[in-house]
């Protein structure tokens, strides 16, 4: 028996926790569309890695596979050393562990602010009402939203929702983090508010996958840039290595376009 | 002579019949309803499967059909000497289910794809996602279908009269049976299911206003 532990401590640990997400050889189909190609792509405890790419070069697909609301044809997803089970219930306690930022926030339209930050907390981690209105409260106020908690998501801008859609996946304390797009459906005034929790959530240790094109996010908070294009990853940099001296001929060839905006 | 006074009984009693075929049968057809319109949306492809075969196939049957089969057919094989009032219960019951299903699938096509994945996404499983998130952001489109389906089923229920179960329509045939004036008759059976019809428009009516002020 102490053989065993003896083993475990001396070699395990640091190289098993410390790549959180490891996706293997993923493989989707969209009928005929090749969407994901040959997909490698781990993700370290506390890492923060932008995903950039022209549109439906399968961004939104590749983060929807990491907490399976998308299928994959064939490779495996592996969070925290644990493959993702199929279906069912062991899928959606693996759920709670990643959490989701969505393009169009969707929040509970018919719940208020606070009722949305809890209501995962009480159904999924059976957390009880008192203590998970605390803890929303604090996230509420964590996020700059403190003052909203009893208005419903129509009532709220566009930056402020979005960063109430950002306490509610905080709410259940995920491993990870998964970002798509979530400055793109906002107006150009409350981008920032909505970057600045990310980079916030970033220096706390956050581990994160962000789809964005914002640059200036990249830059200060990520640890490195994946470019996709085509249903593959073509690219894997710094972000100053990335931005100031792309190698493909594909990214440069998006970087001249989105920098000429 | 008087028909009603005459028999005020046995209106009363086939008042009561017609009134409690339909409160039974509407019960199970929400209930079935809601499952089966959960299946047609599920994830899983035979329950998928099972959900559509179950709408197509009793929609599509004649009412009368399903009670034949239902007094001839189950007893037979399936139950001997089960009641009648059982098994014109589920004959409506099935039949209604079909349509409540129709409306609460089209009520959940209302809302918002993200909504149930953002609810997957914190961790829901399918069932609570139904529940809790899409469900009841469908009861506004699906409430007001409901009440046209009810009161055809009241109407429906008509079909157990004719099968061995005491209601307004098994009264109108006794009492015609025993002398008394078809069209006499006829006004009070009417009546009877006016009384039954107009209560469920009025109690929709309420359901839909107490939607409306809940947002
Ligand atoms: N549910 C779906 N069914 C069929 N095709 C899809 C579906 N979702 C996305 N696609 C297609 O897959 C490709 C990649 O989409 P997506 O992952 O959304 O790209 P991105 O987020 O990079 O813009 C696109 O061509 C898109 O049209
Ligand atoms: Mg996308």
């Amino acid at each position: 028996m102490s053989e065993v532990s003896v083993t475990k401590d001396a070699g395990g640990p640091e190289s098993a926790t410390d790549k959180l997400v490891v996706l293997d050889n993923i493989n989707k189909h969209f009928g005929a569309l090749h969407v994901l190609q040959d997909i490698d792509l781990t993700i370290a405890r506390g890492e923060v890695v932008v995903v950039i790419g022209p549109s439906g070069s399968g961004k939104s697909t590749l983060c929807r596979t990491i907490n399976r609301l998308e299928t994959v044809d064939s490779g495996s997803i592996t969070i925290d050393g644990r493959p993702l089970p199929a279906e069912g219930k062991e899928l959606a306690k693996h759920r709670a562990d990643v959490g989701m930022v969505f393009q169009s926030f969707n929040l509970f339209a018919h719940k208020t602010v606070l009722e949305n930050v809890t209501l995962g907390q009480i159904k999924v981690r059976k957390a009880d009402k008192q203590a998970a209105e605390e803890k929303a409260r604090a996230l509420l106020d964590r996020v700059g939203v403190g003052n909203q908690a009893d208005k419903y998501p129509a009532q709220l801008s566009g930056g402020q929702q979005q960063r109430v859609a950002i306490a509610r996946a905080l709410a259940m304390d995920p491993k990870v983090m998964l970002f798509d797009e979530p400055t793109s459906a906002l107006d150009p005034e409350m981008i920032n508010e909505v970057l600045e929790v990310m980079q916030q959530l970033a220096r706390d240790g956050m581990t994160m996958v962000v789809v964005t094109h914002e640059m200036g996010f990249a830059r200060s908070a990520a640890n490195r840039v994946v470019f996709m294009a085509d249903g593959r990853i073509v690219e894997e940099a710094t972000p100053e290595q990335f931005f100031s001296n792309p190698r493909s001929d594909r990214a440069k060839d998006f970087l001249s376009k989105i920098l000429h905006h | 002579m008087n028909v009603l006074l005459d028999n005020l009984a046995l209106f009363r009693e086939g008042f009561l019949g017609t009134l409690w075929l339909t409160i039974v049968s509407a019960l199970l057809a929400v209930v079935l309803g809601l499952v089966i319109a959960g299946f047609r949306v599920s994830p899983v492809p035979p329950l998928r499967i099972f959900g559509t075969l179950w709408v197509n196939v009793l929609r599509n049957t004649p009412l009368t059909l399903l009670f034949l089969v239902a007094f001839f057919v189950v007893p037979k094989v399936l139950f001997p000497g089960i009641n009648s009032f059982v098994l014109a219960v589920c004959a409506c019951g099935f039949y209604t289910s079909s349509f409540v299903a129709e409306a609460v699938r089209s009520g959940i096509n209302t809302v918002p794809m993200g909504q149930a994945e953002a609810a997957r996404a914190i961790g829901m499983t399918f069932t609570q996602t139904m529940r809790i998130v899409v469900l009841p952001q469908a009861t506004r489109t699906v409430v007001p279908p409901l009440s046209s389906i009810f009161i055809a089923l009241t109407k429906n229920t008509a079909i157990a009269g004719a099968f061995d179960n005491v209601d307004l329509f098994n009264v109108s045939k006794t009492l015609s049976n025993d002398g008394y004036d078809i069209a006499v008759i006829f006004i009070w059976i009417t009546l009877g299911y006016l009384v039954i019809t107009y209560a469920i428009n009025g109690l929709f009516r309420l359901l839909e206003n107490r939607l409306e002020v809940a947002r």
